[in-house]
């Protein structure tokens, strides 16, 4: 199959990226100063980071498509206001995961933000279950555009007046010299942050105009290193079909109205693992000394008994040191505790820790 | 000090008496990105030419890292396992790795100059 690549690709290629296929999509991996410099750039100032490979799903309808929605996500739709959003997941009768993602109320329907990987099989699923009651569109002409930092509102701002007046995790149609944008305050690098879906004839001007302002392109290696120190969860790392997000420890994700009675797929296992706990759970892991442990690093107690795996590993810039996740049974999970990680056959102490490794700097309340 | 030689595993070498220092090429600290972790053989133990004598890590993945030519290591650079940026910054002067006792220096023969180096590094890139 042809890899696929977005409307920002030439721009890439001008601002010397080097390139990684990730999810069928030729992607930059980061640009001439690496991953450490524009990690430190996006916590000091502002990063720019192209995901037009992830899905926008819109799907339109009426009160009733919030009624099917609710039979498949585990939150309070019927009360989510107008432009605001939630993190949620699609799973399946286990309560294994298909996919995270992020669904915002728009006015005609719902606004659904799918990991790349995972689109066209949520879109499969997600019809199937719809069935053809609703108009649904994973839009391939629209550009989803991330800027994240502390610079960042000042910066969009002063392209589309208006931006500094969303809080956290809500959004709204702007006007702009780049037509109709839908612009939400959200991100996955632990800073303040936004992301634009934008036509994607628009993006590369929109995108060097922020260039312009001061903002830099940042690549995934980056967004990576970003998102682990702020304990954010990676499909395909800490999340895949089989896990649940009582596992995943990602409880605060499912709205608690939705627990008493249920009726999302996979609120059996739910429920049954919030009363009883998961066997495994995710956790933060902090290596002592400067030592890496990657994806699949095995985790041991001090017997010699393998307790858990690693899912993510990397060094941490801001934090200036080695960090990870990955899942223990349930009795090695309290922060503290120490545990061995198999490192090129040898055996190195770490400790379980609290996440996020580094302080997030959302924004809330400014209205 | 002897003329800088080159292998294939992207190390730099160079011989002072039968004393060797031996360290990674600054093409291969392009090719890796930041680097954020070093792991050296130990003081006193042996290694083998074309064996591994130690790690590096990016914040992308971790790399071994060979010895060109045999022998017994009498020192290594502390200050890189201290602050692995220092490789990044000089890898082919004071970001040196270890250092060997040679007692086969016709192991240096085959090795590259820096001009097969060179071109070496550039066909092995594209």
């Amino acid at each position: 199959m042809e890899i696929k690549k977005t409307s920002l690709n030439k721009l890439h290629q001008s601002n010397n990226a080097k390139f990684v296929e990730f999810a069928g999509y030729e992607m930059p991996i980061q640009y001439s100063k690496g991953i450490i410099e524009e990690h430190k750039f996006t916590r000091s100032h502002s990063g720019i980071f192209d995901v037009s490979h992830m899905g926008q799903l819109f799907i339109y309808g009426d009160e009733s498509l919030t009624e099917e929605l609710e039979k498949i996500f585990p939150l309070d739709l019927k009360n989510l206001k107008l432009n605001c959003s939630k993190y949620s997941f699609l799973m399946n009768e286990d309560a294994g995961i298909y996919d995270d993602l992020i669904i915002t109320k728009i006015e005609e329907g719902y606004l659904i933000i799918l990991n790349a990987a995972c689109k066209d099989k949520d879109f499969e699923i997600l019809s199937n279950l719809l069935g053809s009651k609703f108009k649904m569109n994973l839009d391939n002409n629209r550009s989803l555009i991330a800027i994240q930092g502390p610079k960042s509102v000042e910066i969009l701002n002063s392209i589309i007046n208006g931006v500094d007046q969303l809080n956290f995790m809500t959004g709204n149609w702007f006007d702009s010299d780049y037509q109709k944008l839908f612009v939400t305050r959200s991100g996955y690098t632990g800073e303040d942050g936004f992301e634009i879906s934008i036509s994607n004839d628009k993006a590369e001007k929109f995108v060097e105009n922020l260039i312009q302002k001061g903002a830099q392109l940042i690549g995934l290696g980056a967004r990576d290193t970003l998102r682990l120190e702020a304990g954010l969860c990676l499909y395909g790392h800490e999340l895949d079909i089989n896990k649940t997000p009582v596992e995943a420890n990602l409880r605060w994700a499912i709205s608690k109205s939705r627990l008493s009675n249920g009726g999302f797929i996979g609120s059996k296992k739910i429920m049954n693992q919030m009363q009883d706990g998961a066997s495994q759970i995710r956790v933060g892991i902090k290596p002592e000394g400067r030592l890496i442990a990657r994806e699949k690093t095995k985790i041991f107690d001090d017997t010699d008994t393998q307790i858990g795996e690693i899912t993510s590993g990397t060094f941490g810039p801001s934090v200036n040191g080695p960090i990870a996740m990955g899942y223990v049974d349930k009795e090695f999970s309290k922060v503290d505790t120490k545990i061995l990680l198999e490192v090129r056959g040898k055996k190195h102490p770490a400790n379980v820790c609290t996440l996020p490794f580094y302080k997030k700097n959302y924004v809330k309340g400014v209205n | 000090m002897s003329e800088v030689k080159f292998s294939k595993e992207h190390e730099w070498i160079t011989l002072e008496g039968d004393v060797a220092t031996i360290g990674i090429t600054k093409h291969a600290t392009e090719m890796l990105g930041d680097i954020v972790f070093a792991e050296l053989p130990e003081k006193g133990s042996n290694v083998k030419k074309d064996g591994t004598a130690g790690v590096v890590e990016s914040t992308k993945a971790a790399s071994d890292v060979y010895t060109p030519v045999s022998g017994e290591v009498v020192d290594t650079n502390q200050a890189i396992v201290d602050d692995p940026s220092k490789i990044n910054e000089d890898p082919e002067g004071s970001a040196w790795f270890f250092k060997l006792k040679m007692k086969d220096q016709s192991e240096m023969d085959s090795l590259m100059n820096k001009e097969e180096y060179d071109k070496f590094a550039k066909e092995s890139a594209s």
